[in-house]
């Protein structure tokens, strides 16, 4: 079992969602984040004082998957989120040591499909 | 002769109309977009209150209702307020001082350009809007507004009833408002991606506040505080409430709920549609006049606009472009000379003319306003660019336009 975390850009969140959906990849959470990477955040200005470093907001999705599914859950979200240009975001992937499933008390790979 | 009473009465309202932009219209759509352009969007109403109130001192009123050149255009001789005092111009106003009568009409002068911007909302490049709001108020709101208000227009010589701003505010807003929709494009994944309101709230707030301000609208145009303003305060809450109703109980019926942002936007629709009836009809005509307001206008909102897919953003022309056309008809259908002796009868009061002129008036505005806006877009466009980048466009127009944003994702 394995967690896939992605951060992307807030506007392709539309674009992943439609790509996991083609891979059968329906069970996901999503929340809103603030974060920068190399483009090392934006500037604003209030009431004329700048504020550099103010972070971006990007859109965090988690995903808990079975083996056989990392490869399609990866390849969907690069599919879905990638533009070329800084700030597409990361993916990282992780081991999972365990899963419950609240409802039924089911646990492992059961759990996650 | 200077009568306190007026005089007090269209102060007020003159207060009431300056609410109806900040923060009436600033909330109402400031609610609508997303909450990445939410200041860029209140940014354009509080900017045309302050740009357009000093364009109006300088030269507007003076285009608008200075001495009459040619019928189509007021003169200059009053730019910068020359001679514009105390003393009451009897031809607009013969009991409140012309300077007052001056500041209730910058009012209407800096709520209509405020109007148009539902139209090009969350794509708009801040540069470009300020020129175009400056040329359009110039070019476009103070001839049309000379035409149908100023003394010797000549749709006012050909007996066009327009009370408080069906066809001079609604129609030459909305109008240009659709022609900006179609000029502009898309906002980027419209039709694709969800754009739901962010602030629904917000939206309610400043549809009250509207509602609120509406009352110095109409009743105001009057311009005293007499039993007309009577009239035209009853029609206006009549039209709103009955447009509100008859929005809702559509919806009920084709999408299975009433919802309060349908309330909201048949309220305003009832509002722009009774505008220039207000001091001409019957309390009960109000409510005739709202019902219709509610169904032509749904029908460009929900329907003509899904059809056509123009990204008229907070539906500008579909409630004022629709509402100020069926009530300026409207007016022609159910003008009553018992209501206002200075207006006319109309169709259904055995004046079939009125109907007539009433068409006139409407076309007229509508075929000015597209050519006008769209020759001024045209060269706007070529000389600096109407649209912001696409990659603004994705991080928003608060950050990108104005270097601020509404709220904070962490304390």
């Amino acid at each position: 079992m394995k967690l896939v975390i992605a951060i992307i850009q807030p506007h392709k969140l539309e674009d992943v969602l439609r790509e996991l959906d083609k891979e059968e990849i329906y069970l996901k959470t999503v929340s809103n984040v603030l974060g920068c990477g190399r483009q090392k955040g934006i500037t604003q200005v209030y009431r004329g004082r700048k504020e550099t470093g103010n972070m971006l907001k990007k859109v965090r999705l988690e995903i808990a998957v079975n083996e056989k599914f990392v490869e399609p859950t990866i390849s969907a979200i690069t599919k879905g989120a990638k533009t070329g240009n800084i700030g597409d975001g990361k993916i990282f992937v992780v081991d999972l040591a365990q899963c419950v499933r609240i409802r039924t008390g089911e646990r492992g790979g059961e759990a996650i499909g | 002769m200077i009568n306190s009473g007026d005089t007090a009465w269209i102060l007020m309202s003159t207060a009431l109309v300056m609410l109806m932009t900040i923060p009436g219209l600033a909330l109402f759509y400031g609610g609508l977009v997303r909450r990445k352009n939410v200041l860029a969007t209140m940014m354009q109403s509080f900017f045309v209150l302050c740009l357009i109130s000093i364009q109006w001192m300088l030269c507007g009123y003076s285009l608008s209702f200075g001495p009459d050149r040619g019928h189509i255009i007021g003169s200059l001789a009053w730019i910068g307020l020359k001679g514009i005092g105390i003393t009451p111009n009897p031809v607009y106003s013969a009991t409140i001082p012309h300077i007052l009568f001056m500041a209730y009409q910058m009012m209407f002068a800096v709520i209509t350009p405020g109007l148009i911007t539902g139209a090009f909302a969350e794509r708009m490049k801040f540069s470009a809007y300020v020129l175009f709001t400056l040329l359009w108020a110039t070019l476009v709101y103070d001839p049309v507004c000379h035409w149908v208000w100023g003394d010797g227009g000549w749709l006012k010589n050909k007996g066009v009833l327009d009370f408080a701003g069906g066809i001079v505010v609604h129609i030459s807003s909305g109008i240009s408002a659709l022609v900006c929709a179609l000029f502009l494009g898309k906002r980027r994944g419209y039709g694709r991606e969800p754009m739901p309101p962010h602030n629904l709230p917000l939206t309610i707030i400043g549809a009250g506040l509207l509602w609120f301000g509406w009352f110095g609208f109409n009743a105001g145009s009057s311009l005293a505080a007499n039993g007309l303003a009577a009239y035209a305060f009853v029609a206006t809450n009549a039209a709103a409430s009955s447009a509100a109703l008859t929005w809702m109980f559509i919806e009920w019926k084709v999408t299975g709920k009433p919802t309060l942002l349908g309330g909201a936007t048949g309220a305003v629709a009832g509002l722009a549609t009774i505008t220039p009836a207000s001091g001409f009809v019957s309390p009960m005509s109000a409510i005739l006049i709202g019902i219709a307001a509610a169904l032509f206008c749904y029908t460009a909102v929900a329907i003509i606009k899904l059809k056509f897919s123009y990204d008229d953003s907070l539906d500008a022309f579909g409630v004022h472009g629709v509402g100020g056309a069926v009530g300026a008809l409207a007016t022609g259908l159910l003008a009553q000379k018992m209501i206002n002796p200075a207006g006319n009868n109309g169709l259904f009061f055995g004046n079939a003319p009125q109907f007539t002129i009433q068409s006139i008036g409407v076309l007229a505005v509508v075929f000015y306003a597209i050519i006008v806006t769209s020759a001024l877009l045209k060269v706007l466009d070529l000389a600096i660019g109407l649209r912001v980048e696409d990659e603004e466009e994705v991080i928003g127009l608060d950050i990108t336009q104005h270097e601020e944003s509404a709220y904070t994702l962490l304390d």
